[in-house]
Formats: structure tokens, C-alpha cells, sequence
């Protein structure tokens, strides 16, 4: 019997810890939650960047519909929670749900504190909290051209920026003689108030708001030294207040937030709280990085694992406004007892500040350049001891000298523990691990896979930093180009973004993706249609109009226009009756050159389209995929059953193979050999993967290729059975599968991915159980390409021209097509 | 100006084409993914290839045997290449079935 978890709020916080809970105990909670705004959870620290214009609404969707749908959630969007019975452990929304809980979530978060003066209820008095607001800002807009934003803090500075960018003259009132004065010193606010005059930001300081004017709508701010601004939007950003509310009403212990103890729990047995509406030790936070640390106890607690308490957060800020750098953290103001070291740049509009406290980084405020800020931040929360290196925490090593401030160096410098994204907690370790074994290659992946600058974004080009310093240069340019000039994305992107959102079109994957042309191009098409079907092996069905003509014709198109024909011989091993066969397809149609293919095949070449379906008629052999992206054939030698010198049966093993993998799809056209001895008479070794018999076992070797570019293969392994040589040939072609890039060879994929990756990759029967299993379900759907066609009166017709093509003279032209058009429509009756 | 009946619009798949061979010559008509067909003379400029069995993109097809990317509204080769393949007005009616404009000569519109 599942427990019943209730969240009550749809917020950040809360959902970060049910997402925590799914991760750590997926089948342990029923999960309820209740959120008062009608959307899916989002993240609302980037509501100011949706108001600068940088995202959309739909790009701040931290967990969409489907995600609740998906697990398992019953989701009361819209609801509010009115009551909690503590006796029957029952909630209760003002639309009238109640449900039961086992245990209850309070994530109620906080509220825009709305300034109590005269008028506030005006129409045009906003706050600046929840997407409403932004709407109603943006809507302003367009309406309106002035603004007032009340509160020089980081909230009214965003929102401000936002409505710049939305073409409104923007005035900011402040009551300080200076803004962000809880983050910045002087100096830092002073240059920050210089960088946003220029941006077009008035300022009013030192202003008391008196009253709101206006009749219904707002049309002025009256300031207690009787001055007054014009405004037809006022956006109040004066700070926010925990919501307990619910608590308060339900004698749960309250003071400013929902008191809670190092477990999150509150006074009330199994009803917790976390994020902004909670206070813990005295703190209620109001930033992200501490929601998520909180977050992350209360779900281990809840999930029956040990944890150590929370024993709150030491937090920091940066202001996410473009082209304005600023960081601060601690304590930012020096105080007897504290020494501070000071950069000020006044060309570069550089200011740096460290305080220093018995040894330890107690603070720091930046301006211009926060690149430091991470390593910085770290020393704050650590308390490492800097003495006699005080210097370097803020000029870099080796100071004064060259390198403290070229990209990527600080990144190279920083051990694998040190956070690069302090909302996520995600260390430089864990990003470069996952850029190793997942091949990413850029920002938005190690997003979508870490979870790193998911939230405030302000590490995005610390995050680019390591990509870089872990690719090199080299790997993020090529990575830029894109799969096609379609998009920018890369191979690992797209394939990651299919997986992760569970695309299974390729139109889809263009819409979502953002392609530049709608319809893509000839490149990224086919493609894409691998990379669906490679993923999605069951679910993704077959793109023919992505398919290259050969592959969707199932035969070579030569360059008169006509085709070549090669029937799978396993093995290379024939006999009289199927040759004679052949013979006599290739005398019936008049197939003017028959040849061995370099893979001992035979090819009729010189067919014409129309005559394809009847050709693969008369034969009754299935297609040897001659033309396609899949396993082409298996060359042998004649092993131990003729050969004096064979050891092993090379025959048997190759069509063995064949009949295993064959039409199985690959990057790339994927040929094997078996010889059945080390004279290698089947050429095993320029491969895709060969094999080759030895006393007592068999000798597997990778990445060979006898084409454009011949590479000898490496040696993967040996092995001792039959049994073994099938496992590893089919767990190492879908290792290939799932990792290479479309039209990309073994002897490509090989060298790019490393021996040693695939190795690794192949290292334990259960990895390479994983693997075979993988494969199977990829080709027990597949079925042979010739026999459908000639079975499906559609996709026969497709060979033929149109009806009308007999017309001769244009008067006899419509009864001829109209008559042809009636025996068409038989046709597709036939069986 | 003869109207022949070529065949349904049905015949043909989306984002592919069915040829017609009318006097002397091979004509592709495609069927974008609007539904709308447009037909041009089955040969890309460069080299001949079939061009009812390249890839469609919007309303371009890409030749098969090099790429070459063609425009099938107005026949342009887009750049890179260059150069030009004829196109022939296509109409359709209400029973959807397919007709290509043809001179009384018995040649095409071009």
C-alpha cells in the first residue's frame, strides 16, 4: 500500500522535493498536489526574462502536463487549500476536494508584500511575483507608457530592466539613499545605478510612497515630501512575506514563516514545510539555492534514508539583467574586526570586494567581472582558512601576472567536488562526467542532463567554461555546426532531446527543436528517421518520404535512373536451384550486366523501377539490403569444413550472423567477415566487426573498414564460444547503434568514441545483456522490405507511373487515364 | 490548352511523387505536405537524375544522385548550382482528380 503524499503548493520548492522522492523511492507515495495558479510548475526566477524578452513562457516550464500525467500525480491545479484536518489527516480546496494524507507538504511559498497606502488597490497596481503579473505587465505595455517600479531591490531592478525592454519609460523609487543596498556595498550600487541610467532606468531615491492617485486606474505616486511622478502602471517590488496563512489557521507553530526544525518538520506530526513560506532557525529565504537544499533533506527523510539535518544556507545574488555583471554573498559590509581587498577598475568598470574575517572569506560584493564569484563563493561556504593568500582570493594565482582572468582557467584550476551551480548543487565533477560519458556537447545538454544552470541561469558560462576546458576548443566548435544547417544542434542534442521529451517525428523534433527550415533538408530527414527508430524502436513509425531513394525503393539507383538488385545469400553459400533462379530473373528482365559484389553477392544491375516489385517476385529470396544503411553481408571463407588449415566453422558462424542481424538499421552500412583461420582469407580485419577463428576460440576485431578510408581493425577481445561471439557482436553494433552519428562508419564512430569507451561499454555480461536486449526489440519488428512491398497494393503502386502516363494524344488522353483509373482500383483489391 | 487527366490526387503519398509520361516526356508531380501539387520535367539539370526520387523539403526537392536542390514552383536550382528544370501547371477538380496543361500542339505548358 502506497503512502499518501499531499503537497499543498505548485511551486518550486515543493516539487523539487516530490521530484527528489520519485528519484530516490519511485513506488513508495501517491502523490497529491495543490497549486492556486492554473499552470504546470514553473520557475519563477525567470519571470524576469521572460519580461526581458529572452524567454518564453512555455521555456520557464520546469515540469509540464505530462510530467504529472506521467508520474503517476494527481495535479489540483487552480485549487487552493483551505483546510487541514489535523484528527482525519485530510485537506481540503476551495473547489471542494479533499483528500487524505499520510504525510502533508506545506510549500505554500510567499507573497508580494504590497505597500499599505492609500490607492494600492488601484487598477494598474501590480506585484511582481507570478506569471499573471508578467502578463499584465506585458499587457500595460502596449497600452501604456509609463511605469514607476517601487523597490530598487533585485526584484524591482529586474522587472524594471523588463519594462525597458517592453518600450515603457521606467522609473525606479527607492527609499535608501542607494539600491540593492542589501546585497551591494556603496560603490557596487553606485556603478550598477550608472550602467542602468544608461540602459534608459530613472531613479527617484530616497522616496517614501505616500499614496496612489488616480480615480480607478493609477495615474501618479505621491511621495511623502509632497513631490509627486506620473504613472500608468506601478509595479510594487518592496519584498515578500512567507504565506502561512493555512498554518496560522490550523494552529501550526508560526513566527514569521511556518517554524520548522533541521528535518523540515513543524509542531504538527507529519506535516512539514519547506521554501519560502518555511523559517528555520530564525532565517525565512527568499532565494533559490536554499528551497533546493531544503528540498533535498525533507525527501531523503521522507524516503526512510539517513540524512544529516539542514543547517540552512549561506546564499548569494546576482542580478539577471543583460549586460549587467553583479555578485554578492555574505556579509558585504566591513565591520570592526574585517579587512577588506578591493579592486576598483574604473576603465573596465571593474569592482571587486573580499572581506576577511580571523582568516576566513566571510563576504564579497562584484561588479563587472563575477567571474570569480564560484571559487569565491565556495571559500565563503567552506571557511577555508586563506591566511597569508589573501591576495589571491581575489587577483587569482599568481597575481599581478597574466592568466588571473582568461576563460576557462579558474574552471581548469577548480577540484571536481567545487559546485558550479550553486541552485542545483551540481559539482565540476559531475558535469565533466557527464560530458564524458554521455558526449555532450553543449550548455543545454548538460542542462537537460545535470540539471546545472537549470534554475537562476547565472553559471551558464561557468557551465561553458568546463565544456570547453573539457572538449577543448576544437570539440565545441565542431559541435556548433549542427547535424545539418537545419539547426545547431548536434547529434547527441538531438538524439538526447528525443529521448528526453520523447519525440517520436520527425516533425515533432523540428517543431521543438526549433528547426530553421520547417521541413528540414535532405541531410537531417533520414536522419532523423534513424535516430527515432534507433530510440523509439517499436513506438517511432518509418518516415518512407525521409528515406534516401535507395533505401526507400530497396535497391540501388545507378545513375541512368535504373537499379541494381542483390537478394541476401547468408553467408555467401548458395545453391544450384538459387541460381538458376537468379539466372532466370536476369534473362526475363533483360538485366544487362550480372556481377559479384565485393561482399561475394550477386547483383543484377540495370533493373528498371517498374520491373523492381516483380523482380523480387520472381526471385523469392529476401532483400540483401545491398542499398541499405544496415548490416550488408557476412563474407566468409570456407572454414573448417573444406579448408585443411580452417579451425573453426566460418561458414556456419556467418550465416548464423546473417540470419541474426540481418535488416537491422545502423548509422551507417555495417559489414562483417568470419575467417576460419588467422590467414584471415575473408579480409576480417578491414570490417566493421570481424571475426576470426582461432585454436579454441575466436578473435573479435572492431572499426575496420576496406572503403574510402581502409583502417585495420583493433582487436576487441577473444573469446572461447559461439554463444559469446553472437553476444558480443550484438551488443557492440547497437553499442554503435546508440552512439553513432548518422553516416558515420565503424572505423569513424571507432577512433572518435575510443576503443577503450567500448570496451567499457562491453565490459560485463550484464551490460551487454543490456544491450542484446535493446537490440532484439529493435529487430523483432523488422520485416523483410521486398516482401511487403510486393504484399501491399499502396506501396506497389508507387513503382509504376501514373495512369495517365499512356496518354499519346491529349483527346484520347482522359478515357484512357479514366478507363486505366478502374482497373487501378482492381488492382488494389487483389490479395 | 488541352486539359489531361493524369490521375487522383490519392495516387500520390505526401511529401512524395508519382511520374506521368506525356508525349515525350517523363513529368514529376509532387505532393507537398499542404496538399498542393506542383510537376516538373522528371531530369535535374545537372546530370539527369530522377528527380521524383529525391527527398522533399517544403517546396524543394533534393536531387538524388548529387543533392542539388531544386525549387519546384518555379523549377530554380538553388544555390549553390545552378540552372533551371521546366515546370508544367497542374490542376485539380473536385472529384481530386489530377490534370496537367497541355498545349493543342500536344507539346507542354511550360
Amino acid at each position: 500500500m502506497k503512502r499518501k503524499l499531499v503537497l499543498v503548493g505548485n511551486g518550486m520548492a515543493g516539487v523539487w522535493c516530490v521530484e527528489h522522492m520519485l528519484k530516490l523511492a519511485p513506488q513508495r507515495f501517491e502523490v497529491t498536489i495543490f497549486g492556486s495558479e492554473p499552470h504546470p510548475n514553473y520557475n519563477r526566477i525567470l519571470l524576469s526574462s521572460v519580461l526581458a524578452g529572452d524567454s518564453s513562457m512555455k521555456d520557464i516550464v520546469l515540469n509540464d502536463w505530462d510530467w504529472y500525467r506521467d508520474n503517476g500525480i494527481t495535479l489540483h491545479a487552480g485549487h487552493t487549500v483551505t483546510k487541514i484536518d489535523k484528527a482525519k489527516r485530510t485537506v481540503t480546496s476551495d473547489k471542494g476536494v479533499t483528500v487524505p494524507y499520510d504525510e502533508l507538504i506545506l510549500a505554500t511559498g510567499s507573497r508580494a508584500f504590497i505597500l499599505p497606502v492609500p490607492g494600492a488597490d488601484k487598477e494598474g497596481v501590480i506585484a511582481f511575483r507570478d506569471i499573471k503579473d508578467c502578463e499584465t505587465m506585458m499587457e500595460s505595455a502596449k497600452k501604456y507608457k509609463k511605469a514607476v517600479v517601487i523597490g530598487g531591490g533585485l526584484l524591482g531592478l529586474e522587472a524594471a530592466r523588463g519594462l525597458l525592454n517592453l518600450n515603457m519609460e521606467v522609473s525606479v523609487v527607492h527609499i535608501h539613499d542607494y539600491v540593492m543596498e542589501r546585497q551591494l556595498d556603496q560603490t557596487a550600487s553606485s556603478m550598477l545605478r550608472t550602467e542602468l541610467e544608461a540602459q534608459g532606468m530613472k531613479f527617484l531615491l530616497q522616496k517614501h510612497t505616500e499614496q496612489i492617485l488616480g480615480r480607478d486606474r493609477v495615474t501618479g505616486v505621491k511621495f511623502k515630501d509632497g513631490s509627486v511622478v506620473e504613472a500608468d502602471l506601478v509595479v510594487m517590488a518592496v519584498g515578500i512575506r512567507p504565506n502561512v496563512a493555512i498554518a496560522k489557521d490550523h494552529g501550526i507553530e508560526v513566527n514569521r514563516g511556518i517554524v520548522v526544525n533541521d528535518f523540515l518538520e513543524t509542531n504538527v506530526p507529519n506535516i512539514y514545510a519547506v521554501g519560502e513560506c518555511a523559517e528555520h532557525r530564525g532565517v525565512a529565504y527568499g532565494l533559490v539555492a536554499p528551497l533546493y537544499e531544503q528540498g533535498d533533506v525533507l525527501a531523503k527523510r521522507l524516503c526512510g534514508l539517513e540524512v544529516s539535518g539542514y543547517e540552512g544556507s549561506v546564499t548569494s545574488t546576482k542580478l539577471k539583467v543583460s549586460g549587467v555583471d553583479v555578485f554578492s554573498a555574505g556579509q558585504y559590509r566591513e565591520a570592526p574586526g574585517t579587512r577588506a581587498i578591493k579592486v576598483v577598475d574604473e576603465f573596465d568598470g571593474i569592482y571587486k570586494k573580499v572581506l576577511i574575517r580571523d582568516g576566513k572569506v566571510v563576504g564579497a560584493v562584484m561588479f563587472g567581472d563575477t567571474s570569480d564569484s564560484t571559487r569565491i563563493f565556495k571559500l565563503i561556504r567552506t571557511g577555508e582558512d586563506v591566511s597569508g593568500r589573501e591576495k589571491e582570493v581575489v587577483l587569482g594565482e599568481g597575481f599581478g601576472g597574466a592568466g588571473g582572468k582568461s576563460a576557462g582557467s579558474g574552471v581548469a584550476a577548480m577540484a571536481d567536488d567545487e559546485i558550479i551551480c550553486g541552485c542545483n548543487g551540481v559539482s565540476k565533477g559531475a558535469i565533466v562526467k557527464a560530458i564524458n560519458e554521455q558526449g555532450l556537447t553543449s550548455v543545454d545538454a548538460i542542462k537537460a542532463c545535470t540539471g546545472a544552470s537549470r534554475s537562476c541561469g547565472g553559471c551558464k558560462p561557468l557551465v561553458g567554461e568546463v565544456l570547453q576546458c573539457t572538449l577543448g576548443a576544437d570539440g565545441v566548435t565542431a559541435a556548433k555546426e549542427g547535424i545539418c544547417g537545419c539547426t545547431t544542434l548536434g547529434r547527441d542534442e538531438v538524439v538526447e532531446a528525443i529521448r528526453s521529451m520523447h519525440l517520436t517525428t520527425s516533425k515533432e523534433v523540428m517543431n521543438v527543436l526549433g528547426w530553421e527550415n520547417t521541413e528540414g533538408c535532405s541531410k537531417c530527414r533520414p536522419a532523423l528517421n534513424y535516430y527515432l527508430g534507433m530510440v523509439w524502436p517499436v513506438e517511432h513509425e518509418e518516415e518512407r518520404e525521409s528515406r534516401f531513394v535507395n533505401e526507400r525503393n530497396h535497391a540501388n539507383i545507378q545513375k541512368d535512373g535504373t537499379y541494381s538488385v542483390i537478394p541476401r545469400i547468408y553467408g555467401g553459400v548458395t545453391s544450384p536451384q538459387e541460381l538458376k533462379r537468379i539466372a532466370e530473373v536476369a534473362e526475363k528482365y533483360e538485366v544487362p550486366l550480372v556481377k559479384f559484389t565485393g561482399g561475394q553477392r550477386l547483383d543484377l544491375l540495370g533493373v528498371k523501377k517498374e520491373d523492381l516489385p516483380k523482380v523480387w517476385e520472381d526471385l523469392d529470396m529476401p532483400s540483401g539490403y545491398g542499398y541499405g544503411k544496415a548490416l550488408r553481408t557476412v563474407k566468409t571463407c570456407v572454414g573448417n569444413t573444406f579448408c585443411r588449415f580452417g579451425t573453426q566453422d566460418a561458414m556456419g558462424m556467418g550465416i548464423a550472423i546473417e540470419r541474426r542481424f540481418e535488416r537491422l538499421n545502423t548509422p551507417a552500412k555495417v559489414k562483417i567477415a568470419v575467417s576460419g583461420c588467422p590467414r584471415n582469407c575473408a579480409e576480417a580485419t578491414i570490417k566493421d566487426f570481424g571475426i576470426v577463428a582461432i585454436d579454441g576460440g575466436w578473435e573479435l576485431h572492431v572499426g575496420g573498414n576496406g572503403g574510402v578510408k581502409v583502417r585495420a581493425t583493433d582487436l576487441l577481445c577473444k573469446v572461447k564460444t559461439e554463444e559469446e561471439v553472437m553476444e558480443y557482436a550484438a551488443a557492440y553494433l547497437q553499442f554503435y547503434r546508440e552512439t553513432g552519428k548518422w553516416n558515420e562508419r565503424t572505423s569513424e564512430w571507432l577512433p572518435r568514441v575510443g576503443l577503450e569507451t567500448v570496451r567499457a561499454a562491453l565490459d560485463t555480461p550484464e551490460k551487454r545483456q543490456a544491450l542484446v536486449a535493446r537490440i532484439d526489440e529493435a529487430l523483432q519488428v523488422m520485416t523483410d522490405p521486398w516482401k511487403e512491398i510486393i504484399e501491399t497494393p499502396s506501396l506497389r503502386a508507387t513503382f509504376e507511373e501514373l495512369p495517365g502516363s499512356l496518354a499519346v494524344d491529349a483527346s484520347a488522353a482522359a478515357e484512357a487515364a479514366a478507363g486505366l483509373e478502374s482497373e487501378a482500383a482492381a488492382a488494389v483489391e487483389r490479395p | 490548352m488541352k486539359r489531361i487527366l493524369v490521375g487522383k490526387v490519392s495516387d500520390i503519398p505526401t511529401l512524395r511523387s508519382r511520374t506521368v509520361r506525356v508525349g515525350g516526356t517523363e513529368v514529376a508531380v509532387f505532393k507537398l505536405s499542404s496538399g498542393a501539387l506542383y510537376a516538373v520535367e522528371n531530369s535535374c539539370p545537372h546530370k539527369n537524375g530522377k528527380l521524383s526520387e529525391g527527398i522533399v523539403c517544403d517546396h524543394h526537392v533534393f536531387c538524388p544522385l548529387h543533392d542539388w536542390k531544386i525549387n519546384v514552383k518555379d523549377g530554380l536550382v538553388q544555390a549553390p548550382d545552378e540552372g533551371c528544370v521546366k515546370t508544367f501547371q497542374v490542376e485539380t477538380d473536385e472529384t481530386d482528380s489530377i490534370y496537367l496543361l497541355v498545349e493543342e500542339t500536344g507539346g507542354l505548358t511550360a
